[in-house]
């Protein structure tokens, strides 16, 4: 089945892409999704583990299983700021 | 309202965008660009964001700060793209009934897009530019209420 994966800021860079379609296997959860992109994609390796992933607009933990035409977003750590 | 996009902060926008009769306070809060941060000079910065997401964020803050402070009208707004030092990135505006309130809820209206809203900021400077990645967004948490059902039954 079709998925679609979106990467931001420094992943985006890493990644050199912003937006990837991928075929996956129907039952693939977030994690396994997770694997697969850090050892497929050599810029992403060692990177996503300290993203959220956020299906179809809201975060997912890593369990979450995917399917057909899910967006699934891996969104690095916010800045935050100094109070 | 919310609005997350590359069209300029407008502070005149925020302020028509929260009139209410009912209401006799209004508490704005804009977030400008420094030119420094932990003593490293600042000459731009970059905002990166999930759009959809960032909107649909937004909207639950602004469902919060009505719920939780009795806010009448909020408008919350981040900007993307490129910033020099001084252009306003992010506006709160919340009008409530009375001054407290206005100010809690300004309050909490920016905290909560801090930590929540994925937008991400590159700042550049004479040493190169570098992402600020420094708070994990997390899964809001459940609005349940915690009042055990006995107690609410009371009368």
């Amino acid at each position: 089945m079709k998925i679609r994966i979106l990467f931001f800021a420094s992943v985006a860079d890493a990644a050199r892409s912003r937006q990837l379609d991928l075929e996956v296997e129907p039952g693939t959860s977030v994690g396994g999704l997770r694997k697969r992109l850090e050892r497929e994609r050599p810029g992403l390796a060692g990177r996503l583990g300290k993203c959220a992933a956020a299906v179809n607009q809201a975060v997912a933990g890593p369990e979450t299983v995917l399917s057909e035409e899910d967006e699934v977003a891996f969104l690095p750590p916010v800045s935050g700021g100094a109070r | 309202m919310t609005r997350v996009g590359p069209e300029p902060i407008v502070l005149e926008d925020a302020l028509r965008a929260v009139e209410d009769p009912s209401c006799g306070g209004i508490a704005v809060f804009l977030g400008v660009v420094r030119n420094r941060h932990e003593g490293k000079r600042v000459t731009k910065i970059h905002y990166d964001a999930y759009p959809e997401m960032a909107n649909a964020v937004l909207a639950r803050i602004e469902a919060g700060l009505r719920r939780t402070h009795g806010a009448k009208a909020v408008y919350l707004a981040h900007r993307t793209g490129l910033h020099r030092v001084g252009d306003a990135s992010v506006v709160v505006a919340v009008a409530t009934p009375h001054r407290g309130e206005a100010f809690a809820a300004c309050r909490e209206g920016i905290e909560r897009i801090k930590s929540e809203l994925p937008v991400w900021k590159k700042e550049y400077g004479p040493g190169g530019a570098v992402w600020k990645e420094e708070v994990a967004l997390r899964k809001p948490a459940r609005r349940t209420s915690r009042r055990p059902a006995a107690r609410s039954r009371r009368t």
